[in-house]
């Protein structure tokens, strides 16, 4: 009898392990936090800093949709994830957001079965070497040692380019970040690609980042964004919608410092229901009225947290580009808030 | 249960299945299978059902797919553009390769240790302990890191190699480049070769090395067949002829001559672009892999060896000591072939350990089976219980056949009871 009912409650929590998919914003809502999957330590992006707080530029999307659901930009719990771990963690239901400059391609949104919720940076591949290598272009590389982390879309472009250029290399396929600096640093490796921005941020923590030179070659689209699993569409709307509100904002002219102002109520209506003094966008949504407010103020607009983690003001100190609001002959765009 | 006919005076009673002492181990062995068959079943259905729900049913078509990714280590042709499947094969023949390197060298290195350790010379006892404790007691994953950085960090990079002051040279007389992505030997290089022969078009062998193994190893026949020859004219005459000349010679003078008429020469690595071309290359993420496992792995092999040596008793070598043989023919005569009773079974499952950790090569960057077909592809493909489901028949079925090779052999020397 003992052994019955042991195994039927071995059977009963497997079976409502397998079948628990409650709507994540209330899971989120429950527990109080938003586990969020970020890298391994990307400065820039995503990385802790001595007391252990994350910060970069995917850490701030995570604040800003904890701070929209739940009312509080601290009430985050990142997981690192490399680039082998990150999609198992989401589907898996690890954590409920994947924010790690992942770039959105046709086969992890269809085949994967993962949301991209949107782009909050558009990127490209590049290669870095030592200048002192007096290397000026990538189709100069041939026969050179390079340095890729495993389990990425850069890998695939890097076998595509070097086939179309009918040069020959050698991949060294390394797991980390952290582990690809050292070897490239100790000359193991001649190359190390990766994304452009994630280039940009590696050389801004070396010794004398001036020794390194980024090619000028892009050699693929890298659209990075944040994403969910698929089959949840209202949490995927509310990520979603957060990263649109931050977008919008920087167009509408809000910041973390006109705030209070823009919230009192304008003459702009799209201001007014972006903060809640007009309609019920929020209620919409499943979420109060100024979940757009605490969002923005979290870590400011699209514009601000940019500048503050990877723009020109920074060490990594990478230009808007393509980045720029559409506005501004970019391509950030975020559809209406109507 | 067709026992409801009358048998002999007592009646069955479906009952005495419970009850009836002759019956009822059975009985709880029956509903136990059932209930752990029920318990396996469920389970599968359960994972499919889900993986189904999910829109990810159970598929192995991506295996025909292009990989899309280069592997940097291949013993066979492979580029890009070949499927997933070949980049599994790849993995698991860089898999096998560094797991049989390990076998060997773990074997002959903890074969030593495990002698030297019983040495009565303090020093060198002593410092196989040291030995023995520091590899047994650190996982091995530490092991393989280590080994790595020091390369990395400590050993030349191929351009302090160039211009006119460079700050590293060749070893070897100019033959061997040690740097830090790896060593390049010389490699065997021949001008009047025979070229390849494809086996059934999937990978292609070298026809001078089949010619150069198939005369050594005729040559290894003849030299033993010349020995065996020797031992019965010796225990006919009681004179033993003279033949280690003979039986070097014939091991020695065929593939001479293959060699010259295949017109052998050596390849040496030379500088050419950004690394070391020509010569043979071996990675430094297949050396460290290789050194780690194997040093570690030695270490247990040692303490085995040490174990069947000293089960073997001391009167063994007192009587040999009184025959009048000498210490080292004692161990090589006496002690080790006892000793190799008790040492090959715990042997078996040393080298088993060593080929199921050679899967920590991804930390070291090395492209075996878990790096590609359950690192890359399964990340690519999105495919995670397909390639672990065949990666975990990959390892079973390779721990299997090195079991069965070595049960073979243990049953060989193992004591033959009459």
């Amino acid at each position: 009898m003992k052994r019955t009912l042991y195994i039927g409650a071995v059977a009963a929590g497997m079976m409502t392990a397998g079948v628990a998919v409650a709507g994540t914003l209330e899971d989120v809502q429950a527990k109080g936090h938003v586990q969020c999957g970020v890298s391994t330590g990307l400065v820039g992006f995503a990385a802790a800093d001595a007391d252990g707080n994350w910060h970069g530029f995917d850490v701030a999307v995570c604040r800003a949709v904890a701070a929209a659901v739940i009312g509080d930009s601290q009430a985050v719990k990142f997981t690192p994830t490399t680039g082998k771990t990150r999609f198992t963690a989401l589907s898996s239901g690890e954590i409920d957001m994947l924010a790690r400059n992942t770039t959105w391609t046709y086969s992890r949104d269809v085949d994967l079965k993962l949301t991209f919720v949107g782009i909050n940076y558009y990127d490209g591949q590049g290669f870095m070497v030592p200048a002192g290598l007096g290397v000026g272009s990538a189709t100069d590389l041939d026969g050179a040692t390079v340095c890729i982390q495993t389990g990425t879309t850069t890998e695939l472009n890097l076998a595509d380019f070097f086939r179309s250029n009918n040069i020959s290399y050698e991949p060294v396929p390394i797991e980390t970040n952290a582990e690809a600096q050292q070897q490239y640093l100790a000359g193991a490796c001649d190359v190390y690609t990766t994304d452009r921005s994630g280039l940009a941020a590696t050389r801004a923590s070396f010794e004398n980042p001036a020794d390194h030179v980024i090619l000028p070659e892009i050699i693929s689209k890298e659209p990075l964004g944040p994403l969910v699993r698929h089959g949840d569409d209202h949490w995927a709307d509310a990520v979603r919608w957060v990263l649109n509100a931050l977008i919008s904002a920087e167009e509408l002219g809000i910041t973390s410092g006109n705030l209070a102002e823009m919230a009192a109520g304008t003459n702009n209506p799209e201001i007014n229901r972006l903060m809640g003094t007009e309609g019920d966008l929020g209620g919409m949504l499943g979420l109060d009225k100024e979940w757009a407010q605490r969002a923005i103020a979290a870590g400011g607009n699209y514009g601000e947290i940019f500048e503050a983690h990877i723009g020109e003001s920074t060490a990594i100190g990478l230009a808007r580009g393509l980045n720029a609001q559409w506005s501004d002959g970019g391509l950030i765009y975020s559809p209406p808030f109507r | 249960m067709a026992m409801t006919s009358e048998m002999t005076g007592d009646r069955f009673r479906l009952s005495m299945l419970i009850y009836d002492t002759r019956y009822r181990s059975q009985t709880i062995q029956v509903v136990a299978m059932i209930g752990f068959m029920l318990l396996a079943a469920w389970l599968i259905t359960n994972t499919v059902q889900n993986l189904s729900a999910l829109g990810k049913p159970i598929d192995f078509s991506f295996l025909g797919e292009p990989a899309s990714y280069d592997i940097n280590q291949r013993l066979l042709e492979y580029t890009s553009r070949d499927t997933h499947l070949r980049a599994s094969v790849l993995g698991l023949i860089n898999t096998l390769l560094v797991a049989a390197m390990g076998c060997v060298t773990a074997t002959i290195v903890g074969g030593m240790v495990g002698i030297l350790r019983l040495s009565r010379n303090w020093l060198i006892s002593r410092l196989m302990a040291i030995y023995v404790e520091g590899f047994r007691n650190v996982p091995v994953l530490l092991w393989i890191i280590l080994v790595m950085a020091l390369m990395i960090e400590s050993l030349p990079a191929p351009r302090a190699f160039r211009g006119e002051n460079a700050t590293a040279s060749l070893q070897v007389f100019d033959s061997v480049a040690i740097t830090n992505r790896g060593v390049y030997i010389p490699e065997p290089l021949f001008s009047r070769g025979l070229g390849d022969v494809s086996v059934f078009g999937a990978f292609s062998i070298s026809l001078d090395l089949i010619v150069f193994l198939a005369v050594l190893g005729a040559g290894i026949w003849a030299a033993a067949w010349v020995r065996k020859r020797a031992d019965r004219i010796q225990d006919s005459t009681g004179v033993r002829p003279v033949t280690w000349w003979q039986r070097i010679g014939l091991i020695v003078i065929p593939p001479v001559i293959v060699l010259t008429a295949l017109g052998f020469q050596l390849g040496l690595p030379a500088l050419k672009g950004f690394n070391f071309a020509g010569g043979i290359y071996m990675r430094n993420s297949l050396i460290a892999l290789w050194l780690a496992l194997s040093l570690y792995t030695a270490a247990f092999i040692a303490e085995t060896v040490r174990g069947g040596i000293l089960a073997i008793s001391k009167g063994q070598t007192e009587a040999a000591a009184a025959l009048g043989l000498r210490p080292r023919r004692i161990m090589g005569l006496v002690i080790l072939p006892q000793a190799l009773r008790v040492i090959i079974p715990p042997l078996i499952s040393q080298y088993l350990n060593l080929t199921k950790n050679s899967s920590l090569a991804i930390a070291v960057g090395y492209m075996d089976i878990t790096g590609t077909l359950g690192g890359i592809t399964m990340n690519q493909t999105g495919r995670e219980l397909e390639c672990i489901l065949l990666l975990m028949l990959c390892y079973l079925a390779l721990s299997l056949g090195i079991s069965a090779v070595l049960n073979w052999y243990n049953e060989r020397v193992k004591l033959k009871e009459r």
